[in-house]
């Protein structure tokens, strides 16, 4: 028979790893479809036609996009497991604010390193990282009020949000041979990070830091090739 | 509902200070209004919007809330005993956001980019920005508002492409939003900009258009290739 609730995704991706987490914290049961997206499927061209990107959630074959509005709506529409977002509005909507500051500043400004055309913008780039991660160092103190998540004392909305660019941090370390989430500079955010990638609701999607390191190599070869034609 | 300070940090001709003044009156929630001048930002400003240092702010008994689209959401999670901005179901309520995402990262930059954006890039966004027009006019398809009966969320987010858009076109010479090629969304901002709550809310016409007019000539000047900033 077939789910209710289906995922269209692809392992590497944080955004698709979101949508995962939200199921997991809810316990709903759901088929997860690995789009190879070289071609996009047709159910991902005709369910997300607008971006035609992954993740789609497919909910009695109704399409909901954008991983952000995706945990939002598993929030909303199903009662079983945990909150994702907290009851107290201020407090939703400082957890909003940060995960949209995560999205539109944030990882862009991390991508951005990665494809910086020389050192000098590469070093800029990442000082704009880290000032960020400070940002988010502060926000995790206020957020948790003392408890080991943003959320509290479970993984919420920020913490799926944040936590699902984890993968990707670790690749970039290795990589570049830096830190950016250091014991030092951001203490919190250190220990927040090892709890989150160990929590129940994360680790089966995680991805290993060197198989996907494996996937970054293979993308930027494929970006430098397409640069220079 | 306990009468806390309320205050919005706020400027007159900015599409998404305005949302959140309708907002506000939708929901019959009374608040001070603090005009900021974005050449010279304020103290309370970048205090209590450290990370952008942009307007809007909403600031309820010294706590401040920065994005519109967070501070919308606010303001119907707070004021669940007036009538509701976003839908109440769950899947509705992923469209609005959906839309209003759409709306907000695709549908204005590439309007903005299709009128004063770099000479050479115009072309090309205005067809994106046509294409991007044409996805909002499928999703009024049976309905006056898209909300339904009434404004709702995504009205109130699309604001832009019902007032200023116009303003830009007249300070422009150029028209992409034609009664032709969009005749939902051309009679949805007639319906929209008809609504009491959205007139009063709106910034004076001829100060809008007089008001671009300036920015560009500015920009000219200033040999910026065109690096106008929205707000």
């Amino acid at each position: 028979m077939a789910k209710e609730v289906k995922v269209l995704g692809k392992w590497p991706s944080p955004f698709v790893m979101r949508a995962r987490i939200a199921l997991h914290l809810k316990s709903v049961d759901y088929e997860f479809i690995e789009e190879s997206m070289q071609p996009k499927s047709e159910l991902l061209l005709k369910s997300n036609p607008v971006h035609k990107k992954i993740p789609v959630l497919l909910h009695h074959e109704k399409p909901i996009c954008e991983s952000l509005i995706i945990v939002q709506y598993v929030d909303e529409a199903f009662s079983t497991g945990s909150s994702i977002l907290p009851s107290n509005p201020y407090d939703r909507a400082i957890q909003r604010f940060w995960a949209a500051y995560l999205d539109d500043k944030w990882f862009p400004a991390f991508q951005g390193v990665s494809r910086a055309p020389n050192e000098e913008a590469k070093a800029k780039g990442l000082e704009q990282v880290r000032e960020g991660l400070s940002l988010l160092e502060d926000a995790f103190d206020k957020c948790s009020n003392g408890k080991p998540f943003f959320g509290g004392d479970k993984i919420g909305y920020l913490d799926i949000a944040f936590g699902s660019y984890l993968g990707w941090v670790r690749v970039s370390e290795k990589m570049n041979n830096i830190e950016l989430i250091s014991k030092d500079k951001t203490p919190k955010l250190h220990a927040w990070a090892e709890r989150f990638s160990a929590n129940d609701a994360v680790k089966d999607y995680m991805p290993e830091t060197e198989k996907l390191m494996g996937f970054a190599k293979m993308l930027m070869a494929k970006y430098q090739a397409a640069a220079s034609t | 509902m306990a009468d806390l300070e309320m205050k919005l940090l706020g400027l007159w001709c900015s599409p998404f200070s305005r949302r959140v003044e309708l907002a506000l009156c939708l929901k019959g929630i009374s608040y001070d209004y603090i005009e900021e001048d974005i050449q010279n930002k304020s103290p309370e400003l970048l205090k209590y919007n450290p990370v952008h240092k942009k307007v809007p702010v909403l600031v309820r008994d010294g706590k401040p809330i920065a994005e519109s689209l967070v501070i919308l959401e606010y303001i119907d999670d707070m004021w669940d005993d007036k009538p509701a901005i976003l839908p109440q179901e769950p899947y509705e309520r992923a469209m609005a956001r959906f839309w209003a995402r759409f709306i907000d990262e695709k549908c204005l930059p590439s309007i903005w980019k299709a009128f004063w954006g770099p000479k050479k890039e115009q072309d090309e966004a205005e067809k994106e920005a046509c294409e991007n027009l044409k996805a909002l006019e499928n999703e009024l398809k049976g309905k006056k508002f898209f909300g339904g009966s009434s404004i709702g969320y995504l009205d109130i987010v699309a604001n832009f492409i019902a007032y200023w858009l116009d303003a830009i076109q007249k300070t422009a010479g150029k028209t992409i939003l034609t009664k032709e090629s969009f005749p939902l969304l051309s009679q949805w901002k007639v319906d929209f900009v008809a609504c009491k709550v959205v007139k009063e809310n709106l910034p004076p016409w001829e100060r809008l258009v007089a008001y671009y007019q300036i920015r560009i000539e500015a920009a000219k000047a200033s040999n910026d290739d065109g690096k106008i900033q929205i707000y």
